[in-house]
């Protein structure tokens, strides 16, 4: 035990991961659970992932979930690119405050509100609630956080290098995406996986924006967990889990060794 | 790069020569930041082959200057011509020029035979001769071996040469340097200036060159522009700029000067006379375009005066009697400083051709100080 370790710290450490890890914990445990009371342990079995192959409803959901994250995580990325470039480059401009704080503002917005609001928008339309309009609220939360890490990362970047690639002959458009776009793509990556897990999570704005034939994933669980908890949920809900899982790690890796890379080239210098 | 031979620098003076068409002329060129004037009217020809400085404190415009050359700035006034055309509406990536940026701004991601092909694949060179000329350049600056290596690792130096190399690869009629070798430690950078220079012969490239380090502009730089607050204060090759400086401000920012201030006394056509109140008359033997009575300055450097335990036999002008104040030894020449009968102080260099064991002179001794009349040089602002 390092010193500084005290039995206090280590105490409140163990409850801390405890309340926020033993939920979860218990929820994957039981969801290699044979028998089909979720509280009592009946011996480990798979039964509860093949029984959800062959549920239709949970796939169908699942589908339009992945369908749903991937284009959002997609379009977000191109448009909170956008954002964050425009928030970095263009100190001057009129109304900057204004647009950053619009850019902003869905990171802290209820999303009870945006949810809320995006649904009395596409009423007004009169659009169909479905598909796309779960995309395009998906969208609009998402591309936040990819400006975020956009601009982030663009307010290290050495304008010289640019300059250089015009210097060199590149029209602005070539050096964007020959000199600029291959040096601040790990952030595009990370901004994709965390939209994307954003994305595949969302309940509330989801709730609110779409319509019959597009019900995701945790919308499903939701509805069913209040017809009582089954261990076919849990086993959904432990691949949910997964996928998110690995798109944070994934996310943390991308943004680590663009770190290491920043400190050699830094070291360098 | 030593494996080049350098010829003997030719002493062209261009500048000098009315028929001669400059390569870039400036006309009234301004670029306001705001309510700043970064670069004030200015109007400057540089000619073809010249290795050109522009030099300054930090702030003074000079790298401004240069963008504005290299196309990233857009003047707010006047008129930039290269080679004839003006620059008005040509953006920076169709201009016949290069520039070796101060950050090296080397492609990260790129290795360093890459970093060098990519102006040349803007180009769309074949793919042939693209490889050639990359050897060429990698030969050029001695790297010929490091072509597959990214920039992160190679060293500071070697940066530098990528830079170079890359900037030389569409082989430019023009070359912007800004501060290449401030990066460098100070061995390094003394060799390089030199590389600098038999790269520059060699190609007969015109190199415009910002630097803060007036050694270095000294070394290399077939002409010097002292800049000041988005003004150009003197435009001389560098001998000129630092034995006739035109103003205050050029004699105390190219080495160092000690300036009398006094009043003409007397204007002939082959020297003037003046009095000074802390130096008494001054005689420096260059007519000066200056009235009788007009407050003026005389600058004399350091180096130039002559430090005596015994007065001279004549007195009269261009020596100052005082009392040694603090002595600096350098090795090669020793820094006397001299205060004045009015509590002035001024400066003397002494070589030290002797090895120095017993002072001749020493603190708190009664000296004389004395100087040709060639020394002085007369200054009106």
């Amino acid at each position: 035990m390092k010193p500084g370790f005290s039995a206090t710290t280590v105490l409140v450490l163990t409850f801390g991961f405890a309340f926020l890890y033993l939920p979860i914990l218990i929820l994957v445990v039981f969801s290699f659970n044979e028998s089909k009371l979720v509280t009592v342990w009946a011996g480990f079995s798979l039964k509860w992932y093949g029984e959800l192959m062959r549920n239709e409803g949970l796939k169908d959901a699942a589908w339009v979930t992945i369908r749903v994250a991937l284009l959002s995580a997609t379009l977000a990325t191109i448009l909170g690119t956008l954002g964050g470039l425009l928030l970095s480059r263009f100190i001057n401009f009129r109304g900057r405050l204004l647009f950053s704080a619009l850019i902003y503002a869905p990171l802290i917005m209820p999303e009870v509100i945006t949810g809320l609001s995006q649904l009395l928008l596409f009423v007004a339309l009169d659009w169909a609630r479905g598909y796309w309009t779960l995309v395009i609220a998906h969208t609009t939360f998402c591309m936040a956080f990819v400006a975020v890490i956009v601009q982030s990362r663009l307010a290290g970047f050495d304008r010289a290098l640019e300059e250089a690639a015009m210097d060199l002959g590149a029209t602005p458009a070539k050096t964007f995406f020959v000199i600029t776009l291959p040096i601040i793509a790990p952030a595009l990556v990370s901004g994709w996986l965390l939209a994307f897990t954003l994305s595949l999570d969302d309940l509330v704005i989801s709730s609110f924006t779409s319509g019959p034939g597009a019900t995701t994933l945790p919308m499903k669980i939701y509805s069913q967990v209040r017809l009582g908890v089954t261990p076919e949920i849990n086993a959904v809900s432990t691949i949910l889990i997964a996928f998110v899982t690995l798109g944070v790690i994934a996310a943390t890796i991308v943004q680590k060794r663009q770190l290491v890379l920043r400190a050699r080239e830094a070291r360098a210098d | 790069m030593s494996a080049m031979h350098a010829s003997p620098r030719k002493p062209a003076e261009p500048w000098n020569d009315p028929a001669a068409v400059p390569y870039i002329r400036l006309r009234e060129v301004s670029k306001a930041f705001g309510p700043v004037n970064a670069v004030d009217r200015i109007s400057l020809d540089i000619h073809r082959g010249e290795f050109f400085s522009l030099l300054g404190p930090s702030g003074c415009g000079k790298t401004t200057l240069l963008r504005l050359l290299a196309g990233f700035e857009t003047p707010t006034g006047g008129v930039i011509e290269i080679d004839g055309t003006d620059m008005s509406a040509v953006p920076a990536h169709r201009r016949p020029v290069n520039m070796m940026f101060q950050s090296y701004a080397l492609f990260p991601h790129m290795s360093v035979a890459q970093n060098i092909a990519f102006g040349l694949k803007q180009d769309r060179l074949p793919k042939a001769d693209i490889a050639t000329r990359v050897d060429e350049m990698l030969g050029l600056v001695q790297l010929a071996k490091l072509g597959d290596r990214k920039p992160h690792q190679l060293s500071g130096g070697q940066r530098q040469r990528v830079a170079l190399a890359r900037a030389l690869a569409k082989r430019p009629k023009l070359l912007l340097l800004d501060e290449p070798l401030a990066a460098l430690d100070k061995r390094l950078r003394e060799q390089t200036q030199f590389e600098l220079m038999a790269v520059q012969e060699r190609l007969g490239i015109t190199f415009v060159i910002v630097t803060h380090d007036q050694e270095e502009a000294m070394t290399m730089s077939s002409r010097i522009a002292v800049m000041d607050a988005g003004h150009i204060r003197q435009v001389a090759p560098p001998a000129e700029v630092y034995e006739f400086p035109n103003s205050r401000y050029v004699a105390t920012f190219i080495g160092d000067a000690n300036i009398f201030e006094g009043r003409v006394e007397r204007a002939a056509s082959d020297s003037v006379t003046i009095h000074s109140a802390e130096a008494g008359r001054l005689f420096v033997d260059r007519s000066v375009a200056s009235p009788v009575d007009a407050t003026v300055w005389v600058a004399v450097r350091p180096e130039k005066i002559a430090i005596a335990a015994e007065p001279p036999a004549d007195a009269s002008v261009n020596c100052v009697e005082g009392t040694v104040f603090d002595i600096g030894y350098l090795g090669d020449m020793s820094i006397f400083h001299v205060a004045l009968a009015g509590g002035r102080r001024v400066r003397v260099a002494q070589a030290n051709r002797y090895r120095l064991v017993d002072r001749a002179i020493t603190w708190s001794d009664r000296v004389w100080l004395t100087w040709p009349p060639g020394a002085g040089v007369v200054l009106l602002t």
